[in-house]
């Protein structure tokens, strides 16, 4: 039984990781329709400007988070005024290629600074070991790692539905035309959604590298991971993709206690079926457009 | 001239052999004699060439995106090696088919799945069915060999008279004998009635459905027959290698494919062979530049491609050939990509 509860319980925090990584795909793939195959470099970015901080420059692990998240969004606000924006109108065949070679690019990129073994940062004593909670062994790491996606959860579903910025974006996601028609800056609403998410993702990047590993094929090898949550959780809320992240962390951590040796069998499966029963995603509508 | 005889002229027209074609053929023969030091690498330009055409003839002419078209390729290629392994089927073109039907099963079984839903989702079931196949190949290592992949094929001579050399000269032409053939045939099928239909499904698929096209059985043929290609293409890759490892299924590989198909120019046929050419080229000169990071570049070129546009790109690589062409021939260019955008 505490087995189940322990689970569960790195399964939450596997899948709110998941979530924080994602939840910036969501929006570009999901509401700006484009396919952002290079998501997880930017990810990769956040843990390794993390990883030297901490490491090679003795930043505590607290004060580096936030300067993932900035780098990350700094490059991701870069990238999209300079070369994403001219893409948002090309068919998913170039977004595709263009992705893809952004991906391969950051892999060689990051291999050549940093080299090609798996890195890890140094946390804080506070931050390791585990506790146990009526014989639930809960560890210190992973509770915080669902203490801080719990409260970004929070935070992004008020700012969508309670701020102007969320209402301009869900109109802008909601009807381009007739938003920029009600003096919505549309392009610049988008230009700082997908530099959030790409901060975001840098965030997550930086708390994933004890869970996932960092290494620079970190891109390529939770793409899949990413666009499962996005596809699968549907693009018209954060919920979905939410719960798809949840199901998955579960999903994946319970699919390798159980039955090892199946692998990542279960979770492709689950997707697949998934996908052909409901093409726009469990909690998904038909897209605007 | 009436339209309809018109676009039946155009047809036939675009149908018939031009000198051009000829010509690439009968250099690409030459090739094997010229340049004897070269088979191996030579055999894995075919090789790619045929799988890049497997990979056009879904999203060059039905405009299927795939992510996951290594998934047949590798099916192929553990079918070609199993057989030979265990001497199911010892001969090798018999077992190439073989091979190549199997991937064709589940090509078949897969397109289901794939006609369904937009872009996003087909992307996804595909990368998902390659992944699933990997997985699979990993889990049942006692059959596949695991990470370690199939070692000790010994494969056997061509319809019992031609060995196998270790100079790969008989796979180079081997190779070649078997992409020709496909060549003939998916030239065949793209421009008869079936082809055209698919191009009309490609740019439109509700008025190609309007205009009486049954677009999902033709979407589940050309991806079942590109399943084959695929297929074949994975067997001859463990005929004339004599290995076959994890890394048949891996992304990259179908990565690579997409990228080597947009160098060739999608929706015509040459564009796989051209474009696998070009691929191997630059990947010899990053690799002899930078062993280890040549992605980096091979990268940097896939962004290029799309930023500069593919179809602008294409035309100022045949600027030059439709110069001298129109100074000799005195006509208005000849060479040009049909319809490169997918």
């Amino acid at each position: 039984m505490t087995a189940i509860l322990t689970n569960l319980f790195d399964g939450v925090a596997y899948g709110m990781l998941l979530f924080v990584l994602a939840c910036g795909l969501a929006v570009t793939l999901g509401l700006m329709n484009f396919v952002n195959l290079a998501h997880g470099a930017f990810a990769m970015t956040g843990g390794y400007v993390c990883m030297v901080l901490v490491n090679r420059m003795g930043w505590p692990f607290f004060a580096a988070l936030p300067l993932a998240f900035v780098s990350a969004a700094a490059i991701g606000i870069a990238l999209e005024r300079t070369l994403y924006r001219h893409l948002y109108t090309r068919s998913h065949l170039d977004q595709v290629l263009f992705t893809i070679g952004l991906t391969f690019m950051s892999v060689a990129a990051v291999d050549y600074i940093q080299g090609s073994s798996r890195v890890f940062i140094n946390l804080p004593d506070a931050l390791q070991g585990q506790f146990d909670l009526f014989g639930v062994g809960i560890g210190r790491y992973r509770l915080m790692i669902i203490v801080i996606c719990g409260l970004l959860t929070v935070g992004l579903q008020m700012v969508l539905a309670k701020t102007r910025f969320g209402s301009r974006l869900r109109a802008a996601v909601d009807d381009p035309r007739a938003a920029s028609g009600l003096g919505i800056n549309v392009p610049q609403v988008f230009a700082f959604t997908f530099a959030f998410g790409c901060g975001l993702a840098g965030l997550g990047g930086a708390l994933s590298a004890e869970i996932l590993g960092l290494d620079p094929y970190f891109p390529l090898k939770f793409m899949i991971y990413f666009l499962i949550v996005v596809t699968v959780g549907g693009s018209s809320s954060i919920t979905g993709p939410f719960l798809a992240s949840l199901l998955l962390g579960i999903g994946d951590v319970a699919g390798k206690y159980y039955v090892p040796k199946m692998g990542p069998f279960v979770i492709y499966t689950m997707m697949i079926v998934i996908l052909i029963w409901r093409p726009n995603g469990l909690f998904g509508r038909t897209a605007a457009r | 001239m009436s339209t309809s005889s018109d676009v039946g002229y155009h047809a036939q027209h675009k149908a018939r052999w031009h000198y051009g074609e000829v010509a690439f053929w009968l250099v690409v023969l030459a090739c094997g004699f010229l340049f004897p030091s070269r088979y191996l690498i030579m055999t894995d330009i075919l090789r790619l060439a045929l799988f890049t055409m497997s990979l056009d003839l879904i999203l060059g002419y039905a405009g299927i995106v795939s992510l996951g078209h290594a998934a047949f390729f590798g099916v192929g290629a553990y079918a070609a090696g199993l057989l030979a392994l265990h001497g199911i089927v010892g001969e090798p073109v018999l077992a190439l088919i073989v091979a190549g039907l199997a991937a064709m099963v589940l090509g078949f079984a897969t397109s289901f799945l794939v006609i369904r839903g937009v872009d996003l989702t087909r992307l996804m079931v595909t990368l998902g069915i390659a992944l699933l196949l990997e997985a699979l190949a990993e889990r049942f290592s006692n059959i596949t060999g695991g990470t370690d992949g199939l070692q000790g094929i010994e494969m056997q001579p061509i319809f019992g008279q031609i060995p196998f050399d270790m100079f790969g000269k008989t796979g180079f032409f081997y190779s070649l004998a078997v992409l020709f053939l496909l060549f003939l045939f998916a030239r065949r099928v793209v421009h008869s009635p079936f082809g055209l239909s698919l191009r009309a499904i490609k740019n439109n698929p509700l008025r190609a459905a309007a205009i009486g096209i049954p677009v999902d059985r033709r979407l589940v043929a050309i991806y079942t027959l590109a399943a084959f290609y695929a297929g074949i293409a994975g067997a001859l890759f463990t005929q004339t290698t004599a290995i076959a490892s994890l890394d048949v299924f891996a992304f990259e590989r179908s990565a690579d494919l997409m990228l080597v198909l947009v160098i060739g120019g999608t929706g015509y046929l040459y564009g796989g062979l051209i474009g696998a050419v070009v691929f191997r080229m630059l990947q010899e000169l990053f690799s002899t530049i930078t062993p280890q990071y040549w992605q980096f570049w091979i990268g940097l070129v896939l962004v290029v491609i799309v930023l500069v546009g593919r179809e602008r790109l294409h035309r100022w690589v045949l600027y030059l050939p439709n110069l001298i062409i129109r100074q000799v021939a005195g006509r208005k260019a000849v060479v040009a990509v049909p319809e490169s955008d997918a």
